[in-house]
C-alpha cells in the first residue's frame, strides 16, 4: 500500500526540513525544542518503517523508486530507491538517530536546538545517500554529510576538537576527491550519472583499477580501514556522545555500503584481482588494531579501535567472495561473506552505539574517559553495571547477541577461502573478548575506585531507554537473524550474480 | 513430546529471568521459589524423558524448534535431539543443579557478609545468584540438547558467560574478578579452535546439522586437504583436532586447564554445579556425540589419549600439595576430566559419559561437603587449620566419606565402576599412546586415593581445629545444606551398580555412540564381565584396586600416624615440592608470555605503527610537506603581472606540447 508513497523522499526531507525549523526556533524555550526534535525523529522512524514492511525481498530489484530530473543540462537526477542492501541501513538510521536524540537530552545544555538540529540534519542527509541512485546526488548527500559531523565535533567536542576536526575533515575530504573524479569519468563513459547504469558499463581492467582505488581513497577512509583510521579514535574522543553513536553506528557504514554499491558492481575484475589487497588490510584490521586496543587506557579510544577490528570483518566478508568464486573446493560461501558483512555492519551500528552510550553515562558524571578513574562501578550504578556487561559481551561477540551472526558467518565464509584467513580472523574471539573485558574489570568489577565512584548516580529512565531498548535490538538480532537476512538475501545473490561475470 | 522437551530447557529460563530482572521486588523467597521450582520441574520431566528411553516407550527425538537463519544455502536451526545420551546429560544435569538450588539457599543465605555495606549490588545479590545459577542450566540444557554445530556453540559459550558471572561473583575481591578474565580467556582459546572446527565442518558438509554431518562421514573419512603449501592433512584428523581444543578449554585439559583452580573463587555451590559436575564436562559430551567422526581418525583419537592421560596424572600430583580445601578438590576434578578423555581416546565413549555420570554426583558431593564444612569454618578454608571437624559435623562427616570413597573407586561404588572400566578400556586399546595412557591412569589412582584421603583425614580426623574460637562455633549445617548432600550420596553410591551393565556393555548407547569394530574396547572387557558382582570380582583380580588402597594407607600414615614424616618428604624433595606448589610454573609462564606479551605487541603497534608512522610520518608529515610547499609556493606569488603572465604562456606551451605529442 506504501509503494506509490515517496517514502524514501519524506525519510530524507522531514528531517532535515525539520531540523531547520528546530534550529529557528531556537534556544529560548529548550524544552519545547527538545521534544520537537524527538517528535520529529519518532516521525522519521515510523515513515521509514513501511521500507521494512513492505518491502518486498523476493525481487533484487531497486524499490521505492523516485525518479525526477534535477539538473537536466548534466542529466543528473534526482533519482532514490532502495534494495536489501539499503534498506536496513536506513532502518539502523532513523533508529539510532532517536536515541541519539534522547541521549543529549539534558546533557547538552550549550545550544540545545542547534546540536538537536545538527543531528536531524545529518539523519536526513545520511539517508539520503544510503537511497541516492544518481551518483552526483550521492555525491552532494555524501559531502553534506560531513558539515553537521564537522560542526558537532567542532562546537560540542572536547579540548583538543581543533585538531580532531581538521584531520576528520581532511582524511575524509582526500578520499572523497578521488571518487569524484572517478564519477565524473563514468559520466562521460556512460553520458549519465545512473549509477546502476555505472553497473553495466564495460571498462577495461586499467580502467577498472584506477576507478576502484579512487573509490577505495574513498570509502577505505570511511570505513575505516588500515592504514587510513587514524583520524577515528582521535575524532571519537574529542566528539560529544551523539556524535561518537553517529560516527560510529552509521558513518563508518557508509563505506562498507560504497563498496557494494560502488566498488564490487562496477569495478568487479579490479575487486577481484586488488582481493588480497583488502583482505590483507581487513585482516590486519582485525588482529593489529585488536592489540592497539588492548592497550588503551581512554574507552573511548579503545571503543574506537574495536570498532575498526569490527569492520574489518565487514570488508574482509565482502571481499573473500572473490576468493571463494576461485576456490574449486568452496561450493558456496559468497554470500555467506557478503552477508555476514551486512549482518555485521547492522549489528556493530547497535553494539557500538550502547557502548559509546555507555562511556557517555559514565562520562557526564565524572567528566573522565579514563579507565583507572573508575573501579568498581557496579557498587554504585548496578544498573548500569549490567547493561555494560551485557553489551561488552556483545562486543566480544557472545552468541544470543548480534555481535556473534556477523563475525560467526564471516568465519565460516573466509574457511572457504583459505584456512588461514579464517584462523586470523577467528583470533577475534580472544583478542576482542581480552581487550573489552579487561576494560570492564578496570571500570565495572573491582573495589570502588575513588570517592567520585563512590558518590554515582545510576542511570535514571531516560538512559534506561536508551540503553534497553539497545540491548532488545541486540539481543532479538542475535537469537532470530533470519528477518534481517531474509531480506538482504535476493540483493545480494544478484550482485553476485553480476560480480561473478567479468566485464573484460 | 516437543512441548515437554521445550518446557526443559525454559522452565529454568523463566525462572531466571524473573529472579534476574525483577529479584529486587520481589524478595529472596520468591526468587528462590521461581528458580528453585522450574529447575525442579525440569528434573522431573528429564526423568520422565529417562525412564520413556529405559521403558522403551520413547522415540529419538530430532526436530527444529526455529529457523535461526539460512545464508548461501546453510541451514541454521535452533533443534532438539533427544536420544539416550541427551536423556543421561539432563538427568545429570537437572538433578545435581536441584540439589544445588537447594543447597544454595543455605550456603548464600549471609551473602551480604561478602559485600561492603554501601554496595547496590550487593543488596540483591542473593537473587542474583539463584538468577545465574538458573541461567546456567538453561544454557547446559540447550547444549546437551542441541541438534547442530551452531546451537551446540552457543550453549558452550554461554555456559561460558554464567561460568565467567559466577566465578567474578564477588566482584569486590580482586582475585575473584582475575580468575573470571582469566577463566573466560583461556576458554575463548579453546573456542577459538571450536569455531574454526566448526568452519571446516560447514564448508566440507555443507550442513551443521548433526544427523546430516555424521551421516555423510563416512564418504568424507579419507579426504586429503591442502592446509600448508603442498603438505596435505586429513580432514577428519583437522575437524576433530579443532573440536577438541574447544573441548581442551572447556573441561580444561593440559595445557589449557589453568583457568579451572583459580574458578575456585567463586562461591561453592557453582564450583560444583558448574566446575565439577556439568560444564567442564562439556567437552567430554561433545566428543562422545562426535564419536562418528572421531572414529575416523586414529591420530585425533591419540591426542585425546595423550591429552587426557596427561591431565589425569599431572594436574593429580599436584592436589596432594594444596592446603585450600576447594583446590584438592578442584585438582581432583581436573585429574577426573583427564580419565574421562583417556576414556574416549581408547573409544570407549560409553566409559566416558557413564564416568561423566557417576563423578557429577560424587563429586558434586564433595564440593557441597567441602563447602559445608566452609560454612562451619567461617570461610576459613585452609585445612591445615582444620581437623577434628567429624564429631561436629556427623553428616557432612559421612557423606564426604561416601563421596571419597566413590572418587577412589571403592569396590562396588559408582566410581569404581566408572574409573575400572576406563583403565581396563585403555588396557585392551592398542592405538598409540595407550601404553602411556595405561600407566598415567594406573599411577593416577593411586595419587587419586592419596590426596583424597590426605584432605580428608586433615579435615575430619585428628586433633580439632586449633583455632578455640573456630571450635566454639563449629556445628553442622543447616537441613537446606545437609539435605543436597544425602540427595547426592546416594547415587554416589549406587548408581554405578545399577546402571553399569546397560551403559557399559548393553544397549543403552548402542544406536548413540559410534564405535568401530577393530577400536571397540568395552565389547572386550565385556567378554569377561557378566554384571555389576563380576565386575568386582575382576576388580580383584587386577592392580587398580590395590593401588587404590595404597594411597589410602598411605595418606593415613605420613598424615595421620607420622606426620613428620610429610615434612621431612617436603624437605628432601624441595624441589618437586616446589614445582608441584607453583603448578608446573604454567600461570607465571602464561601471565609473562601472552598477558605480558600482547601488551607488549600492543603498545608497541600503537606507539610505533600508529603514532610514529602512520601519524607522525604520513599524516602529520603530510601536513608539514604542504606548508614546505605552500611556503615555497608564497613565494612565486609576487603579485606582478608579468611574472604571472609569463607563467600562464610556459604552461600553455607547455600542454600544446603535450597534446601535439
Amino acid at each position: 500500500m506504501f509503494a506509490d508513497w515517496p517514502i524514501l523522499s519524506l525519510t530524507i526531507w522531514l528531517p532535515i526540513i525539520g531540523g531547520f525549523l528546530v534550529l529557528a526556533s531556537g534556544d529560548k524555550a529548550a524544552g519545547a525544542t527538545r521534544w520537537t526534535a524527538l517528535a520529529i525523529a519518532v516521525l522519521t522512524f515510523i515513515v521509514s518503517l513501511p521500507l521494512y514492511s513492505s518491502f518486498d525481498p523476493s525481487t533484487a530489484q531497486m524499490q521505492f523508486v523516485e525518479r525526477l530530473p534535477w539538473i537536466p543540462l548534466f542529466h543528473i537526477e534526482y533519482y532514490l530507491g532502495v534494495d536489501g542492501i539499503s534498506m536496513p541501513l536506513i532502518i539502523l538510521t532513523t533508529f539510532i538517530t532517536v536515541f541519539v536524540i534522547i541521549a543529549g537530552w539534558e546533557v547538552i545544555q550549550y545550544k540545545p536546538s542547534h546540536y538537536m538540529a545538527a543531528f536531524l540534519i545529518m539523519e536526513g542527509v545520511m539517508v539520503g545517500v544510503f537511497s541516492a541512485l544518481d551518483a552526483m546526488l550521492f555525491y552532494v548527500f555524501w559531502e553534506a554529510m560531513l558539515i553537521p559531523m564537522f560542526l558537532i565535533i567542532g562546537v560540542w567536542g572536547g579540548p583538543n576538537r581543533v585538531y580532531a576536526t581538521i584531520k576528520f575533515f581532511l582524511y575524509t575530504f582526500f578520499g572523497s576527491v578521488f571518487m569524484l573524479v572517478a564519477l565524473i569519468y563514468m559520466y562521460f563513459q556512460s553520458g549519465s550519472f545512473d549509477i546502476l547504469g555505472f553497473h553495466g558499463l564495460k571498462l577495461g581492467l586499467s580502467e577498472q583499477i584506477l576507478i576502484f582505488i579512487a573509490f577505495l581513497m574513498a570509502f577505505a577512509v570511511k570505513v575505516p580501514m588500515w592504514p587510513v583510521h587514524t583520524w577515528l579514535p582521535d575524532a571519537h574522543v574529542e566528539a560529544p556522545t551523539g556524535g561518537s553513536v553517529i560516527l560510529a553506528a552509521i558513518m563508518l557504514k557508509i563505506g562498507g555500503y560504497g563498496f557494494l554499491r560502488f566498488s564490487l558492481p562496477i569495478t568487479p575484475d579490479a575487486s577481484s584481482s586488488l582481493d588480497w589487497l583488502i583482505i590483507t588490510m581487513s585482516l590486519v584490521a582485525v588482529v593489529y588494531i585488536g592489540f592497539v586496543a588492548l592497550v588503551q587506557q581512554d574507552m573511548k579510544k579503545l571503543i574506537a579501535y574495536s570498532s575498526i577490528a569490527h569492520m574489518g570483518f565487514v570488508t574482509l566478508g565482502f571481499f573473500i567472495a572473490f576468493m571463494i568464486l576461485a576456490n574449486p573446493d568452496a561450493t558456496s560461501g559468497a554470500v555467506l561473506g557478503i552477508e555476514g558483512g551486512m549482518v555485521q555492519m547492522v549489528s556493530h551500528g547497535f553494539i557500538s552505539a550502547a557502548m559509546f552510550l555507555c562511556v557517555g553515562v559514565l562520562y557526564d558524571r565524572l567528566h573522565s574517559r579514563e579507565i583507572s578513574d573508575y573501579g568498581g562501578v557496579i557498587h554504585t550504578m548496578p544498573i548500569f553495571g549490567g547493561f555494560m556487561v551485557f553489551f561488552a559481551m556483545a562486543n566480544a561477540g557472545l552468541p544470543g547477541t548480534s555481535g556473534f551472526v556477523g563475525e560467526f558467518m564471516v568465519i565460516l565464509a573466509s574457511f572457504r577461502a583459505d584456512f588461514w584467513f579464517a584462523v586470523l580472523a577467528a583470533t577475534t574471539l580472544i583478542i576482542g573478548a581480552a581487550y573489552t573485558l579487561w576494560m570492564v574489570k578496570r571500570v565495572v568489577f573491582g573495589k570502588v575506585g575513588n570517592e567520585g565512584v563512590a558518590a554515582l548516580q545510576d542511570i535514571n529512565n531516560r538512559e534506561f531507554l536508551v540503553l534497553g531498548s539497545l540491548a532488545l535490538a541486540v539481543l532479538i538480532l542475535g537469537v532470530w537473524p533470519a528477518p534481517l537476512v531474509e531480506v538482504m538475501d535476493v540483493s545480494i545473490e544478484h550482485l553476485l550474480k553480476h560480480i561473478a561475470v567479468s566485464k573484460l | 513430546m516437543e512441548t515437554i522437551y521445550l518446557l526443559i530447557v525454559l522452565a529454568p529460563l523463566l525462572g531466571a529471568i524473573v529472579a534476574g530482572l525483577f529479584g529486587g521486588r520481589i524478595g529472596r523467597g520468591a526468587s528462590h521459589w521461581v528458580t528453585s521450582s522450574g529447575v525442579g520441574l525440569s528434573a522431573l520431566l528429564s526423568l520422565y524423558v529417562l525412564f520413556g528411553f529405559v521403558t522403551g516407550g520413547l522415540e529419538v527425538f530430532n526436530g527444529a524448534v526455529y529457523t535461526w537463519m539460512v545464508s548461501d544455502g546453510l541451514r541454521m536451526e535452533i533443534g532438539f535431539l533427544v536420544d539416550q545420551l541427551t536423556a543421561v546429560m539432563l538427568v545429570v544435569v537437572t538433578f545435581v543443579s536441584f540439589c544445588v538450588h537447594i543447597y544454595t539457599i543455605g550456603y548464600m543465605a549471609h551473602d551480604e557478609e561478602n559485600w561492603p555495606g554501601e554496595s547496590l549490588a550487593g543488596s540483591n545479590s542473593y537473587q542474583r545468584f539463584f538468577a545465574y545459577i538458573s541461567l546456567f542450566t538453561f544454557s547446559m540444557l540447550m547444549l546437551v540438547m542441541s541438534n547442530n554445530f551452531m546451537q551446540l556453540f552457543f550453549g558452550w559459550e554461554a555456559v561460558g558467560l554464567v561460568s565467567y558471572l559466577l566465578i567474578g561473583f564477588w566482584s569486590v575481591r580482586e582475585t575473584a574478578i582475575f580468575a573470571n578474565l582469566k577463566a573466560f580467556l583461556v576458554n575463548r582459546v579453546g573456542d577459538f579452535g571450536f569455531i574454526l572446527g566448526i568452519g571446516a565442518v560447514a564448508m566440507y558438509f555443507g550442513s551443521i546439522d548433526y544427523a546430516e554431518v555424521f551421516a555423510r562421514a563416512p564418504e568424507l573419512a579419507n579426504t586429503q586437504i591442502n592446509v600448508w603449501g603442498d603438505e596435505s592433512w586429513s580432514l577428519m584428523t583437522l575437524i576433530c583436532v579443532l573440536l577438541f581444543i574447544g573441548a581442551m578449554g572447556k573441561s580444561a585439559q593440559v595445557p589449557l586447564h589453568v583457568w579451572l583452580p583459580d574458578s575456585m573463587e567463586g562461591p561453592t555451590p557453582i564450583s560444583a554445579l558448574i566446575h565439577a559436575a556439568t560444564m567442564v564436562t562439556a567437552g567430554v559430551f561433545m566428543v562422545a556425540r562426535m564419536s562418528p567422526l572421531y572414529e575416523l581418525s586414529e591420530t585425533a583419537l591419540t591426542f585425546v589419549l595423550v591429552i587426557g592421560a596427561t591431565t589425569a596424572l599431572f594436574t593429580g600430583l599436584i592436589g596432594i600439595v594444596q592446603n585450600d580445601i576447594k583446590r584438592v578438590v578442584a585438582y581432583s576434578t581436573l585429574s577426573q576430566l583427564g580419565y574421562m578423555m583417556v576414556a574416549l581416546g581408547v573409544s570407549a565413549y560409553a566409559a566416558g559419559i557413564f564416568h561423566l555420570m557417576t563423578h557429577a554426583f560424587f563429586k558434586a558431593l564433595l564440593f557441597l561437603a567441602a563447602g559445608s564444612v566452609i560454612i562451619g569454618m567461617h570461610h576459613d578454608q585452609d585445612i591445615r587449620n582444620m581437623g577434628g571437624i567429624k564429631k561436629y559435623m556427623p553428616v557432612t562427616y559421612w557423606t564426604s566419606l561416601l563421596g571419597s570413597l566413590a572418587l577412589i573407586g571403592f569396590p562396588g561404588f559408582s566410581g569404581f565402576f566408572s574409573k575400572d572400566a576406563i583403565i581396563e578400556a585403555v588396557h585392551f586399546s592398542t592405538i598409540a599412546g595407550s601404553g602411556y595412557a595405561y600407566f598415567a591412569v594406573l599411577a593416577g589412582v593411586f595419587i587419586t586415593a592419596l590426596y583424597s584421603f590426605r584432605m580428608f583425614f586433615l579435615v575430619f580426623h585428628g586433633t580439632g581445629p586449633r583455632d578455640e574460637h573456630a571450635k566454639a562455633h563449629l556445628h553442622e549445617s543447616p537441613k537446606v545444606v545437609t539435605v543436597p548432600l544425602v540427595l547426592l550420596a546416594i547415587p554416589s553410591v549406587l548408581i554405578g551398580f545399577f546402571t553399569m551393565e546397560g551403559m557399559l556393555f548393553g544397549e543403552w548407547f548402542r544406536d548413540v555412540l559410534f564405535v568401530l569394530p577393530q577400536h571397540d574396547t568395552l565389547a572386550r572387557l565385556g567378554e569377561g564381565v557378566h554384571g555389576p558382582v563380576s565386575m568386582v570380582a575382576h576388580g580383584f583380580a587386577g592392580f587398580a584396586l590395590y593401588f587404590a588402597a595404597a594411597g589410602v594407607f598411605a595418606a593415613w600414615y605420613i598424615y595421620m600416624k607420622r606426620p613428620e614424616i610429610a615434612e621431612r618428604i617436603k624437605s628432601r624433595f624441595g624441589i618437586v615440592h616446589r614445582i608441584l606448589d607453583k603448578k608446573y610454573f604454567f600461570d607465571e609462564l602464561y601471565q609473562a608470555l601472552f598477558a605480558g606479551g600482547s601488551r607488549g605487541i600492543g603498545k608497541l603497534l600503537w606507539s610505533l605503527g600508529d603514532r610514529i608512522l602512520i601519524d607522525g610520518l604520513i599524516i602529520n608529515g603530510s601536513a608539514k610537506a604542504v606548508g614546505v610547499v605552500a611556503g615555497w609556493a608564497r613565494n612565486i606569488q609576487t603579485g606582478m603581472l608579468y611574472h604571472y603572465a609569463i607563467a600562464m604562456i610556459l604552461g600553455l606551451l607547455l600542454l600544446l606540447t603535450w597534446f601535439v605529442i
